[in-house]
């Protein structure tokens, strides 16, 4: 089967820092996949190019076998809801409670009855572990854990093929960050996702990557599982892994 | 696309499904089963789902809840041809679904929302009282010396506010004098009392309009930006590591931006003064050709020296009114982005509307005065 995300030699600068130089990856259907590197390494970059939000200055990206650099306005908007996006700081629509915000795509682009939007909406609160209860409160009222998950439930109102998470587990406890990746773990399982995920968390690379990719010195320094890339030499893993390199 | 076909059987009817059951493509089927299916009753019906190429969440739930609307219309639900996935799927819906659920927010009642809009009156006048309280403890803080003057930010506020509006100004008021003079130059003529146009010039733009338009371009400009500002500066939470930084932000935000204007507004007034007076005088020498000296010298005789400083004395009394109103708005704003459009808004309107009440205040104890 074809990978749902390929990208090949892409090169992006920005004035005159040389941001990625040359990188190349594919994530298969069904992995958790995970963007690594120094902070500043550029892996949130190629995340922002994956899902349209930057342009792709050179290379190519294929999301589900289709370039991203000839795109279409209708085959973007078509691609925009094949996927779900987690933002790092969530952002929650604030001025909408819980509800409205997981419903809003489902108003924009379906017409089916506020009953059945309603359920939809119920059910997306309770696979992520939140209860319909929760439904009429404001992004404002809620715990950081609640709003990540409420972000989360946003980010499958449509059951999207492919999910991309972007630091999901940074500014949670340790308690918390463990049962999202349990959470991510299921819902995979459940929705047959794909997930895409920009991460540091080296408890969460242990335990939910399937493969994942280590972006330092603007290109790729290694891919593969996670035993695959403790084998690579390179200064970066060596101290990001400490003392389990073998 | 999802599909659905209805066909009558001997007992009742069957509904064959097909297609694609995903959130994107369930319209037609949710219309269909909206107008064919929801009347029925006591009918024996089967679902036949083999067609079924892929379904989601969504669709299993639009199954769900018609099967549910049916059976509440005493009519008897059978489902066949379930597969592998339509059987996981149906079964996951089954264990976190929550049938009948309703995120509607029912909207106020009258006497509710009559309530509602007293206590946020009360709970603005309080806020209102509050904001005066503070602004003057900062003041008297400064006053005794035990915080020191931000002369700096007062400086950059002077810059920002009125130094950068000045273009703004001078433009704006330019073409009001052009415009005044226009229309009264064409009154004026048919009296042949050409000359007057500097009397009605001069009273005019000196006592009211240009205090007037210059308050109005500073509200538009600078009280907006101050609500924008520090509402933002309140939502990042930027207020509150001042304040554990030991910055009262009443003498680090507000004070500033209250002297700038304060200091600012008569020196912006008596430019907007002299632009308005200009084109006038363009527009007298154009059409009525009232040469400049002949203006100038009609000017000094017929404009008392008081019409000046009326205007100018307002200046002060607007800028307090512009600056607090947009710093209080700024204050005001909550932990969402709407509120910032909202209070942003009433900034302006607020000010502006103040600023006219003040302004007729002015006119009636001017008046009463002698001026």
């Amino acid at each position: 089967m074809r990978p749902v995300i390929e990208v090949e030699k892409v090169v992006t600068r920005f004035g005159e820092r040389l941001v990625h130089d040359g990188v190349s990856l594919h994530v298969n259907a069904g992995e958790i996949y995970g963007f690594l590197g120094p902070s500043g390494c550029g892996k949130s970059t190629l995340m922002r190019e994956i899902i349209l939000l930057e342009p792709v200055q050179n290379g190519t990206i294929r999301l589900f076998g289709e370039p991203l650099n000839t795109l279409s306005f209708e085959a973007a908007q078509a691609l925009r809801r094949k996927w779900g996006v987690l933002f790092q700081s969530n952002a929650l629509f604030t001025s909408l409670n819980v509800a409205e915000n997981i419903s809003v795509m489902l108003r924009e682009y379906t017409a089916l009855p506020a009953g059945v939007i309603d359920e939809i909406v119920a059910f997306k609160l309770d696979i992520v572990g939140l209860t319909p209860k929760e439904g009429k409160l404001y992004p404002s009222q809620l715990s950081g854990g609640m709003k990540k998950k409420v972000a989360l439930a946003r980010a499958l109102a449509l059951d999207p093929p492919l999910l991309f998470l972007d630091e999901p587990t940074s500014g949670l406890d340790p308690v918390s960050a463990r049962e999202f990746d349990a959470l991510i773990m299921r819902l995979r399982d459940m929705l047959q996702l794909t997930v895409v995920m920009v991460t540091h968390d080296l408890a969460s690379i242990e335990t939910t990557l399937d493969r994942m990719a280590i972006i330092d010195e603007r290109r790729i320094a290694a891919e593969g599982t996670l035993s695959e890339v403790k084998e690579v030499p390179s200064p970066f893993i060596r101290t990001f892994f400490g003392g389990d390199v073998s | 696309m999802a599909q659905l076909r209805i066909e009558e059987t001997g007992r009742g009817m069957t509904v064959y499904c097909s297609g694609l059951w995903q959130a994107t493509a369930l319209d037609e089927v949710a219309g269909t089963v909206r107008e064919a299916l929801a009347p029925l009753r006591s009918y024996e019906i089967t679902f036949e789902l083999s067609g079924i190429e892929r379904i989601d969440s969504a669709g299993a739930l639009l199954l769900q809840h018609t099967q549910r609307r049916l059976e509440a219309g005493g009519n008897l639900v059978k489902m066949e041809g379930v597969d592998d996935d339509s059987a996981r799927m149906l079964e996951m819906v089954r264990q976190y679904g929550h049938p009948g659920t309703d995120f509607a927010v029912a909207s106020p009642g009258f006497l509710a929302q009559t309530g509602r809009e007293a206590a946020e009156v009360l709970a603005n006048g309080m806020g209102i009282t509050a904001f005066v309280g503070r602004t003057f403890k900062a003041f008297v803080n400064l006053l005794f010396l035990r915080v020191g003057f931000r002369y700096k930010e007062t400086g950059y506020q002077m810059m920002e506010s009125a130094i950068k509006a000045l273009g703004i100004i001078a433009l704006t008021m330019f073409l009001v004098g052009v415009v005044v003079a226009y229309q009264s130059a064409v009154q004026l003529k048919t009296y042949g009392a050409n000359i007057f146009i500097v009397d009605a010039l001069g009273i005019s733009i000196l006592r009211e309009l240009a205090p007037m338009l210059t308050a109005i371009v500073v509200a538009g400009r600078s009280g907006s930006s101050y609500a924008a500002q520090i509402g933002v500066m309140k939502m990042t939470e930027e207020i509150d590591a001042m304040r554990t930084m030991g910055f009262d932000p009443y003498a680090f935000l507000v004070l500033p931006r209250l002297f700038a204007l304060i200091i600012m507004m008569p020196i912006l007034i008596f430019f907007a003064d002299a632009f308005g007076m200009l084109g006038g005088m363009l527009i007298a020498h154009t059409e009525l050709g009232l040469s400049v000296t002949l203006f100038t010298d009609r000017f000094t005789e017929a404009v008392a020296l008081k019409h000046f400083w009326v205007g100018l004395v307002k200046g002060p009394f607007f800028a307090v009114l512009i600056a607090s109103i947009g710093i209080y708005r700024g204050m005001q704003v909550k932990n969402d982005t709407e509120s910032i459009g909202i209070n942003t808004t009433k900034s302006v309107v607020e000010a502006i509307f103040a600023v006219i009440i003040c302004d007729a205040l002015f006119s009636i104890v001017f008046t009463k005065l002698g001026f």
